[in-house]
């Protein structure tokens, strides 16, 4: 369980989350929608705790975020995985390397352990046998897959996806969006998915919330968002199906 | 105009603050043992077998130009045979160290903040982060460390390199005894001399190293962000080595 309480971020005066709070609960896939600079990834950021929020607070399972030490932080970042909207994989180490990156750093899993969860992980993103490529010799598509492999690594309760079919072909955004999916119900992971893209949201979300000028606006399920009588949230769903 | 003075002012001390808490976060998380051998050993290979050659190129030619310089005048005033002593002080004291101070700004301060840079703003930094690592343990530390060894080794290698390179002129082209260029030497030089210019250069590693790896996890906007990072750091690195030279050349040797 997600619960945001009072949550106010603020850069240099500019106001980006406006007091708002919400609740994700288990296993809830939820797409944070909204118009590009609205602070949907702001959101995410704070969730991680690699931005602090001006006021309010942030409760993962039980425990405030913010007053977490450096040590119960990184135990709690192990449950929560990450994918950025650039992918973020780490341009000098191979596929392989980026999977097995927190592995090897928080964990005293043999050489041969590392291998065997990599490999399953580069399966479940149908990526099997990728492992000795650089993320320079992959598409934007693979590179978005391996971002989310490398998220796996710890089989989290919680992914964060920031933008994850952003600038991608439909085709590829379709494997994207089913993978969201797979994932979600192989882990029973709980999904916080921040997007614009109309078919990200249709095709992954079990509940949709809107960011207008710092405030949420709950639109509920996709059925529901598609028939709202909110004029913010239908300007925003009719201009996607036009384009 | 004062209120720009004072904004310039402000920016200055918020930099040398940021500084300060890099520094102290890094040689805190060295106390916890925090340091990664394998990356560090790459760093070490990175930094400092890779600017053996300018480093020894640079203090060979120095040296021979430094010789040129004094040995032509001290052979006018008949003090031809205190030419070795005067290049081993200078040397040891002072080119060697600073020396190596700029080549490791020029060289290795860009790479890092080139490299951190283009982490901060294509989001890696952030990804570290996310998967639970801490870019000082895994970026900064291991650069500070190899920053730290390394300037003392390329010291040593250029005191000697810069030292002969100096007798090869002095000797065989202004025509000086030998014998005179390198009893002078161990007249004049002491333990201490080079000591200090060893130590000398052990902070000058360090403050490179903090101030690129400061100036790559700042960074901001793209690839102009990362070319105007990457220059701003060799200048900071270059102005802060002047400085602190000065301040330990009076401190050491005064």
């Amino acid at each position: 369980m997600i619960k945001i309480i009072n949550l106010t971020k603020r850069y240099d005066g500019l106001m980006v989350i406006d007091d708002v709070s919400l609740e994700i609960a288990d296993g809830e896939r939820l797409a944070v929608i909204g118009s590009s600079g609205c602070g949907k990834s702001t959101l995410l950021r704070l969730l991680i705790r690699l931005e602090d929020p001006t006021s309010g607070s942030i409760i993962i399972n039980s425990k405030d975020l913010h007053s977490l030490s450096e040590e119960e932080l990184v135990k709690l970042r192990g449950k929560i995985g990450m994918v950025f909207q650039s992918s973020a994989l780490f341009d000098s180490l191979t596929v392989g390397e980026n999977v097995a990156f927190a592995i090897r750093e928080h964990t005293n899993k043999s050489e041969n352990e590392i291998r065997q969860i990599v490999a399953k992980k580069l399966e479940m993103v149908e990526l099997a046998g990728k492992e000795d490529l650089m993320p320079s010799e992959l598409s934007g598509g693979m590179q978005k897959r391996v971002s989310i492999a490398r998220a796996l690594a710890f089989d989290p309760q919680i992914i964060l996806y920031d933008e994850p079919t952003t600038g991608l072909d439909p085709l590829t955004s379709a494997i994207i969006e089913k993978l969201i999916n797979k994932i979600a119900s192989e882990l029973n992971a709980t999904s916080v998915i921040v997007t614009h893209q109309l078919s990200t949201i249709f095709r992954t979300a079990s509940r949709i919330v809107m960011m207008d000028q710092g405030k949420f606006l709950e639109a509920g399920t996709v059925k529901q968002a598609k028939s709202s009588k909110n004029p913010i949230i239908k300007d925003f769903i009719s201009a996607g199906l036009i384009q | 105009m004062l209120a720009k003075v004072n904004d310039l002012v402000g920016a200055f001390l918020d930099e040398v603050g940021a500084v300060t808490m890099l520094a102290r976060a890094t040689i805190l998380n060295i106390a916890r043992g925090k340091t990664n051998y394998t990356l560090t050993i790459d760093q070490m290979v990175k930094m400092g077998v890779n600017s053996l050659p300018i480093a020894l190129i640079g203090a060979g030619f120095v040296g021979m130009v430094f010789a040129v310089q004094i040995s032509t005048e001290f052979v006018k005033f008949g003090a031809g045979k205190f030419v070795g002593g005067v290049m081993a002080i200078s040397v040891a004291r002072e080119f060697a160290p600073a020396l190596s101070g700029i080549i490791i700004s020029a060289r290795v301060a860009s790479a890092i903040t080139a490299e951190m840079g283009t982490m901060k703003v294509t989001e890696q930094i952030d990804a570290l982060k996310a998967l639970g690592s801490n870019p000082v343990n895994y970026l900064v530390i291991p650069r500070f460390w190899a920053c730290m060894m390394m300037m003392p080794l390329l010291t040593i290698l250029a005191d000697v390199v810069c030292f002969f390179g100096g007798y090869l002129v002095a000797v065989y082209l202004i025509k000086i005894n030998s014998v005179d260029y390198m009893s002078s030497a161990q007249q004049f030089l002491s333990l201490w001399d080079v000591f200090g210019g060893v130590i000398k250069s052990l902070v000058f590693g360090m403050v490179i190293a903090i101030i690129a790896s400061h100036k790559g996890l700042i960074t901001r906007g793209g690839a102009k962000g990362v070319g105007e990072a990457t220059t701003s750091s060799v200048v900071a690195s270059l102005i802060a080595l002047f400085i602190i030279n000065y301040f330990l050349s009076v401190l050491f040797f005064k």
